[in-house]
């Protein structure tokens, strides 16, 4: 699906040095001292930079730290097609496991946000390019029904610059059909859904559950569309327009709800879950009301 | 019309060069034996003869990029004219009611075989003039907006719904991005996974990625004989993961996106057989055979309640995907749509 895009070497962790080393900014190009870089979420503090951020740094900076429970952590990768390419499917899943400590690209947890209790899912933009095969499909899909059963909000941290995994061929076609019915079925239930989409989102993952949320937010400068600029670019013989599909395009041309700061995630998820299901967080800042 | 067709045509695929050579050698003794008044019949009939063994040979064993060539071959049937040859009566409903009448995707009432439907399809084009016009069959957001506009419009009246999926991939521009094509593809995958009435998909040609899957989740897919079906094209898969886009057809191979292939795994339910030499050799009999099908399939799904029919149009899709669960003592292999 949309692969290859040409910023998406702003997301590998390559940029993310082991600790007490500098890396820098793939915004501003300025070095970045590793361990602020961490204190500040993985954000630039001098251009705003939003880098790349690991789905278990991402949940531990996003949810209450306790009674935090992975969910569904036994789904493991089949190779249906026996997928060899210049190099085979299961050479590159086991590097890319042995590379990340990760089992699959999407983790599903059961957790708290500011007391309110959730499920959130983030698929990591790391693990073959976030791509989505049958078990990131089966796990949001389970996310969503089990949401359903319990009676509780999703949030998922959408980043994907793969799409739908090719190695698994039409069945990952088809997780976009699965994952989009689950979110469906999961609509009925009057219950919310969050789409938070990280840079990049593409292709296959972004045209099924990650434009599904009732709510679709998206972190500063994002990539999100469905075709990858430089196929665009290729296909088309066209220069792109400035800015063409970060979050802040796709926000003026109305495709997403709005943009929030990486420091703000918290605060802003938990108010607008607030708002919409009358629950109370605990400690969250109110808007002040002039 | 077939024999015919197909020689003035004139648009072999390159592995059928042993068939043109038998098809100009019996246009050259047809011709010799008007102008001559001779009789050549026994020879005619003895290439004629052995021009038919070989097609079915050819054909019987495909390699999975001569399938794609077949199903991208310039005078294959398209959506337009199988609604012309399989339906007695149609209305074509245009726009999105938003921005634009997408002319890749084609809409409206129809009567099949008696039974009043609604058609959705992705059409292509076929002379340089509506090949434009049509984008050569990708849809930007407003085909897609258009389709479920009209499938809702089926299901507030009841009309069984009629997919037509042969698109290389949804439109890659600009004001596509712009105006949501992800956006717009999710929305009918999510409504039309719910919608309350039968939908029968057919790939009648090529099935690229989310921009074919976006008119094609329902409660039937039907694949022909030689359409594919693939999560990327094989050049895009070859520039990626080879880096070579010269490696097609060992991506088409790697993919498995044959109709045999996705029989196997579970995702399409039954292959229309095609006319010896591909539907665009006989396109009358391929509609035939296809209406029958898709009758057939429209009569079982009728007698199927609603609630019962949705609810397992959400199984369908449930099952999909092969995974297995790890657990302390070994692991178990859940053996849902292995490939062969």
């Amino acid at each position: 699906m949309a692969w290859g895009s040409r910023r998406l070497g702003a997301v590998q962790p390559k940029n993310v040095q082991p600790e007490g080393q500098f890396t820098k900014c793939p915004g501003c190009a300025e070095m970045l001292f590793v361990k602020d870089l961490e204190k500040q979420l993985n954000v630039c503090r001098h251009c705003g930079h939003h880098l790349y951020m690991g789905a278990w740094k991402r949940i531990r900076a996003f949810l209450d730290e306790d009674g935090v429970e992975e969910l569904f952590g036994e789904l493991e990768t089949c190779d249906p097609l026996e997928f060899r390419a210049a190099r085979s499917y299961k050479e590159r899943l086991e590097e890319c496991q042995a590379r990340t400590g990760m089992k699959e690209a999407a983790v599903i947890v059961r957790g708290r946000l500011k007391g309110i209790p959730l499920i959130v899912g983030v698929t990591d933009a790391d693990f073959l390019m976030g791509s989505m095969g049958s078990v990131v499909g089966e796990k949001i899909t389970r996310a969503f029904e089990t949401a359903a059963g319990d009676k509780l909000p999703v949030v998922i941290f959408s980043g994907s610059g793969g799409g739908a995994r090719m190695d698994e061929g039409i069945l990952s076609l088809m997780q976009m059909a699965k994952t989009s019915a689950a979110v469906a079925h999961f609509g009925r239930t009057g219950l919310p859904y969050i789409s938070y989409i990280t840079n990049p989102t593409l292709g296959g993952v972004s045209a099924s559950f990650a434009f599904l949320g009732d709510i679709i937010v998206a972190e500063p400068g994002a990539l999100v569309g469905f075709t990858g600029p430089r196929v665009i670019k290729q296909t088309m013989r066209t220069e792109l327009p400035k800015g063409f599909q970060t979050a802040e395009f796709m926000c003026e041309h109305g495709q997403i709800d709005m943009i929030v700061h990486r420091k703000d995630m918290r605060d802003t998820i938990a108010r607008i879950l607030s708002l919409l299901t009358g629950k109370e967080p605990v400690g969250a800042e109110r808007a002040t009301i002039a | 019309m077939s024999e015919s067709n197909a020689f003035n045509s004139n648009m072999y695929l390159p592995f059928e060069k042993g068939l043109h050579e038998l098809d100009v050698q019996i246009r050259r003794l047809e011709e010799l034996s008007k102008r001559n008044n001779m009789d050549f019949g026994e020879e005619i009939s003895n290439l004629a003869r052995k021009r038919e063994e070989m097609a079915k040979e050819l054909f019987s064993r495909l390699t999975p990029w001569q399938k794609v060539l077949v199903a991208r071959h310039p005078a294959r049937p398209q959506t337009l004219d199988y609604v012309g040859a399989m339906c007695e009566e149609f209305i074509e409903l245009r726009g999105d009611r938003c921005f634009a009448d997408d002319r890749a995707v084609v809409t409206g009432l129809a009567r099949i075989a008696g039974r009043r439907i609604m058609v959705v399809g992705q059409h292509k084009g076929r002379d340089v003039r509506e090949r434009n016009a049509c984008n050569s069959g990708c849809p930007h957001p407003e085909g897609y907006r258009k389709a479920i506009l009209k499938m809702r419009l089926a299901e507030k009246f009841g009309l069984p719904i009629v997919s037509l999926i042969d698109t290389k991939g949804a439109f890659p521009g600009i004001g596509a991005e712009e105006r949501g094509q992800s956006r717009a593809i999710a929305q009918n995958l999510q409504e039309m996974s719910v919608l309350r009435t039968p939908i029968v998909c057919v790939l009648i040609g090529e099935g690229g990625s989310g921009g074919a899957l976006g008119i094609g989740v329902g409660d039937r897919l039907l694949m022909l004989e030689h359409a594919y079906y693939s999560v990327i094209t094989p050049e895009g898969c070859a520039a990626i993961l080879w880096k070579d886009h010269e490696k097609k057809e060992e991506a088409a191979a790697a993919l498995k996106l044959t109709s045999a292939d996705l029989k196997a795994f579970g995702v399409v339910d039954e292959i229309v057989p095609e006319p010896v030499g591909g539907a665009h050799r006989d396109p009358k009999q391929m509609a035939e055979t296809l209406k029958a099908a898709i009758v057939r399939h429209l009569d079982e799904l009728a007698r199927i309640p609603m609630d019962q029919l949705v609810a397992a149009r959400y199984e369908r899709l449930r099952k999909t995907g092969v995974w297995r669960i790890a657990q302390a003592a070994g692991v178990e292999v859940q053996e849902t749509a292995r490939a062969k």
